[in-house]
């Protein structure tokens, strides 16, 4: 397969991704579409090692991995503090920051 | 000599700023003399500068003083420089002379008001700035002068300033000069625009060369500073100012309106004779606007009630005369009768103040009569001045005012027509003048003058404003409860004595056929002038010119006498009979409402306009809101962009991404 | 072959994502997302990036997916239908622009006129033939490279994961003394005394399991 297919997959999965976090309400939900458009970059990023030939892009990929995961550890975290404090999880609830 | 003239100039100044300073640490009384301390000083000056000036050869009597040269900014010389020459060496002497008279005659007749030092200091800075005006070397120092001076007769009308009708004439003096001011400032632009000096000696060299004869720019300048002079000595159309000041306490009508501030018209046009040489149009104006105003004041005086008002008009009636010497260049005849009528009309004021304390304030002719024996002396000083300002000989006004009509005779043309306006004004001048005397003085006693002949000064039993009838009270800002007649107070007599003596005999100075000392002693001031040397004031038509004076200053009193002595009835038949011209001349010939329709309407309703539409519309509602508006509808808008959807910020970001993938992809 | 495989995988992938996007229970689409993430490590393989496949699969879909079921459980959620105040026209408009973006970033790669895309991918056989000999893609290559021409970047991924451990400890515990009364804990939860979110939710492991007994 050429590269470009799996450039078009990357593509598709990131706007997917994009679309999720625009259309649901639930943060939980919101993050996991987050992750989804980390994994397209992931992809193309592991596309485009494969293209030069070297690893770079692979460590690249690997990188992204734990900010993710850092990423997902702090998301979490902030979600069960709501959650405790028992505020409604609902991102359109949860708008005091506004002008 | 310059000497003596800075200290002509500069000692009023000083007693001003040290009876404004002191006020409250020497007793009111010590403020009164120390206010007639410095005018008499600065007379002493004065005639001490005469001597001096006399004292030097023939040509070299123009003498410019420079005491500090400011710097020279966009072409204008201004120095701080008084021009001393026979014409300002005359104007300072008569200005300090009547001024320390009128001092002396304030220290007892304004004592008992709360605002006496206050009074003094407003007078003594009149003075200054009289002098000022007078020997002001340029224009600049003339204009600053003249605005003083407009301030002085400002805050001097509104003296009693809790009076409302006081402040409301105050006000109206002040608009009229400011006017006038607006002329003056104008004219000198288009004389300083051709001329490039603000210099008098300088501009007048340079006037024949820089405008031809008749000159548009020239006659139109001129015609503004005519437009000056008209405000500040009370012609038409500009005089309406004038009766009201009459709110003012005596002491400043005499001073004020009668002896020296209106006269700075008539000595404008006098030292700005050079110009008005060489644009003999403007010159005719001034001519014929002195003769309306003579003959128009003349009729109102005959009918007003009000004892100050009829010399005021009078006073209105005789600068007319003076305006239309110096303007048909008699000029040594207009500043001969500036100084007689200096004399005897400041005289009249006096002894109308007198009277007018007599009754407790009441300035109504109406009321009046019959003060004959209680008040002698007043009696007598009034008499003197009428008979001087009639043209009676051997009173000074006789000389004075004859040798105008005979200059004007002799100047030929149409001014004969003038001169003839002259005569027939002398006629009314004598009437009214003697119906006042009549009136107030003969005739059965009033309660008060019966009071007065018992030795009793009558006193109101409130005191009440006389216009209007409101009750006042004593303090300050209103009259003090005391009352001042001349019989009583040491200095009105002597300051009254000596105008009575001055008026009498100050014709002297220029009798015809026998002397012309003011005539050649003004000649230095006037040799660049083409009329002067030609008119002479003693042609041969000039003596029959004086005996027909005399004549119609007789029948004038005569007809009074018979009017209201011997036949006190007819003058309501009469008035009776020619009902419109009666209603024509009590309503002061409709000027007022004349002035009222043609400019305080409009420009109230510009102010009106102004206010609601472009300040609160324009200003505040378009700009000022408008801009505000913009800003609050901007940050409003951007304000929407921070709902608080955490999706809809996303939607942003996508929305951007988009946006900028397509920019980067296009233009790739 | 690789072309049946990949577009198997390719499948599994957007289907996962697809059901993420779009599955009501949040529990059902985290299993979506570990269903894409499988998907996504065998395109991994594919592109003979085995040491990232691994890693995919072990620390992506093994803990953070992990990680995410347990606060799935503890927090639940149920989602309301999408409809929201001015949110319709909201979800259309990023609709349209998900897929402008999409078209935007398919004709940023086709378009871009790079002949490498077109290609199988660099050359990458070693003496032998074989891919494996030059060990791209290989565990030892990528540990060579993060040791040595990205050390600092490894290093800095160390630190922020430390940072990330800390914070979210903090985050999530509980304040001694300066307790919200409105605050429940883990224990509360699976006691039953306390309740969970307002609306008492039905989906979650615990309430599936039914009532607890004490």
């Amino acid at each position: 397969m050429s590269m470009e297919w799996y450039l078009v997959v990357s593509a598709l999965i990131f706007t997917i991704g994009a679309s999720g976090v625009l259309v649901r309400r639930n943060p939980l939900v919101i993050l996991l579409c987050l992750e989804l458009m980390l994994n397209a970059a992931n992809l193309a990023l592991v596309t485009f090692a494969r293209m030069h030939g070297n690893g770079d892009g692979q460590i690249f990929a690997l990188i992204v991995m734990v900010v993710a995961a850092c990423e997902v550890a702090v998301g979490l975290g902030l979600i069960v503090a709501i959650f405790r404090r028992r505020l409604p999880i609902d991102v359109d609830e949860l708008r005091e920051l506004q002008g | 000599m310059t000497t003596s003239a800075w200290i002509v100039l500069l000692a009023p100044l000083a007693g001003f700023i040290v009876i404004a300073l002191s006020w409250r640490l020497l007793p009111w009384r010590v403020h009164g003399w120390i206010g007639t301390l410095a005018i008499a000083t600065s007379f002493v000056a004065a005639v001490a500068t005469l001597i001096a000036l006399q004292g030097r050869g023939e040509e070299e009597r123009q003498v410019v003083s420079v005491a500090w040269d400011y710097a020279v900014a966009g072409g204008v010389d201004a120095k701080l420089a008084i021009l001393i020459d026979p014409l300002s060496v005359l104007m300072i002497c008569v200005v300090s002379g009547v001024s320390t008279l009128i001092h002396l005659y304030s220290v007892s007749y304004m004592a008992g008001d709360r605002g006496y030092t206050r009074f003094f200091a407003y007078l003594n800075f009149f003075v200054f700035s009289m002098l000022l005006l007078v020997l002001a070397a340029n224009f600049l120092l003339l204009i600053i002068g003249w605005a003083f001076v407009g301030a002085a007769s400002y805050f001097l009308i509104s003296f009693w300033y809790r009076r409302t009708t006081a402040t409301a004439a105050g006000i109206k003096a002040f608009v009229v000069n400011v006017a006038g001011d607006v002329g003056l400032v104008l004219g000198t632009i288009f004389i300083l625009r051709e001329t490039g000096t603000v210099d008098f000696l300088g501009t007048f060299q340079a006037i024949p060369e820089a405008f031809g004869r008749n000159d548009g720019d020239l006659v139109a300048g001129a015609i503004l500073l005519l437009v000056g002079a008209f405000a500040k000595s009370a012609q038409v159309p500009l005089h309406t100012w004038l009766p009201d000041a009459m709110e003012g306490p005596t002491p400043v009508s005499a001073l004020i309106h009668a002896a020296t501030m209106v006269t700075a018209g008539v000595y404008l046009i006098a030292r700005m004779h050079p110009i008005f040489e060489q644009a003999p149009a403007a010159a005719d104006v001034g001519a014929i606007i002195g003769c309306a105003t003579l003959l128009m004041a003349a009729t109102i005086g005959l009918v007003v009630t009000d004892l100050k008002r009829v010399i005021a008009y009078s006073t209105m009636s005789q600068i007319g005369y003076m305006i239309m010497a110096v303007s048909s260049a008699a000029y040594a005849a207009g500043m001969f009768h500036l100084m007689t009528h200096a004399f005897f009309k400041a005289l009249l004021f006096m002894a109308a103040g007198s009277v007018i304390a007599a009754m407790a304030g009441t300035q109504d002719l109406d009321r009046m009569g019959g003060f004959r024996r209680a008040m002698p002396f007043t009696y007598g000083c009034m008499v003197i001045g009428g008979l001087a300002l009639s043209g009676i000989p051997p009173f000074s006004g006789f000389f004075s005012k004859d040798e105008i009509l005979g200059v004007l005779i002799d100047r030929g043309g149409w001014h004969v027509g003038l001169a003839v306006l002259g005569y027939l004004g002398a006629l009314l001048t004598a009437i009214y003048t003697f119906r006042m005397i009549f009136r107030a003085f003969h005739g059965d006693p009033v309660p008060e003058a019966q009071e007065l002949e018992h030795g009793h000064l009558y006193h109101a039993p409130e005191h009440t404003n006389p216009a209007t009838g409101e009750v006042e009270d004593t303090d300050v800002g209103f009259p003090g409860p005391e009352h001042h007649i001349a019989e009583r107070e040491g200095t009105m007599k002597l300051a009254m004595g000596g105008l009575a003596i001055l008026a009498t005999v100050g014709g002297v100075v220029q009798i015809p056929k026998v002397n012309e000392a003011l005539h050649t002693f003004l000649e230095p001031a006037f040799h660049d002038s083409r009329f002067y040397e030609e008119l002479q004031p003693t042609g041969g038509m000039v003596l029959l010119g004086m005996a027909i004076g005399a004549a119609l200053g007789a029948l004038g009193i005569f007809i009074a006498y018979q009017l209201w002595v011997v036949h006190p009835e007819r003058p309501a038949a009469i008035r009776a009979r020619l009902a419109g011209a009666h209603r024509l001349f009590v309503n002061k010939w409709y000027f007022d409402e004349a002035i009222d329709l043609l400019i305080v309407r409009p420009s109230a309703w510009v102010g009106r306009f102004a206010n609601s539409t472009i300040e609160r519309g324009l200003v505040n509602g378009a700009l000022v809101g408008g801009s505000t508006g913009a800003v609050r509808a901007l940050s409003a808008a951007v304000r929407g962009i921070q709902t608080g959807y955490l999706r809809y910020y996303a939607a942003l970001l996508l929305v951007g991404l988009t946006g900028l993938g397509a920019y980067f992809l296009i233009s790739a | 072959m690789a072309e049946v495989f990949f577009f198997l995988a390719a499948i599994g992938a957007i289907a996962g994502a697809i059901g993420t996007v779009s599955l009501r229970n949040p529990f059902y689409a985290v299993l979506a997302l570990v269903c894409h993430l499988l998907a996504l490590a065998a395109l991994f393989l594919l592109l003979r990036a085995e040491f990232v496949a691994a890693a995919q699969v072990v620390v992506y879909a093994g803990a953070v997916m992990v990680l995410y079921v347990f606060v799935v459980a503890y927090v639940g959620g149920q989602d309301t239908p999408l409809s929201s105040g001015g949110s319709g026209g909201l979800r259309i408009v990023s609709m349209l622009f998900a897929g402008a973006l999409f078209v935007e970033l398919c004709v940023a790669v086709l378009g871009s006129g790079l002949a490498a895309l077109a290609t199988e991918g660099a050359g990458i056989q070693g003496a032998t033939g074989k891919a494996a000999d030059t060990g791209f893609g290989t565990a030892a290559e990528m540990g060579r490279l993060f040791l040595t021409k990205f050390l600092v970047a490894f290093e800095a991924a160390s630190l922020l994961l430390l940072i990330a451990a800390v914070g979210a400890v903090i985050l999530a515990r509980r304040r001694s003394g300066l307790e919200d009364p409105r605050e429940i804990s883990v224990a509360d939860v699976m006691r039953g005394s306390a309740g969970t979110a307002v609306d008492a939710p039905t989906e979650t492991m615990l309430e599936a399991g039914g009532p607890v007994k004490r």
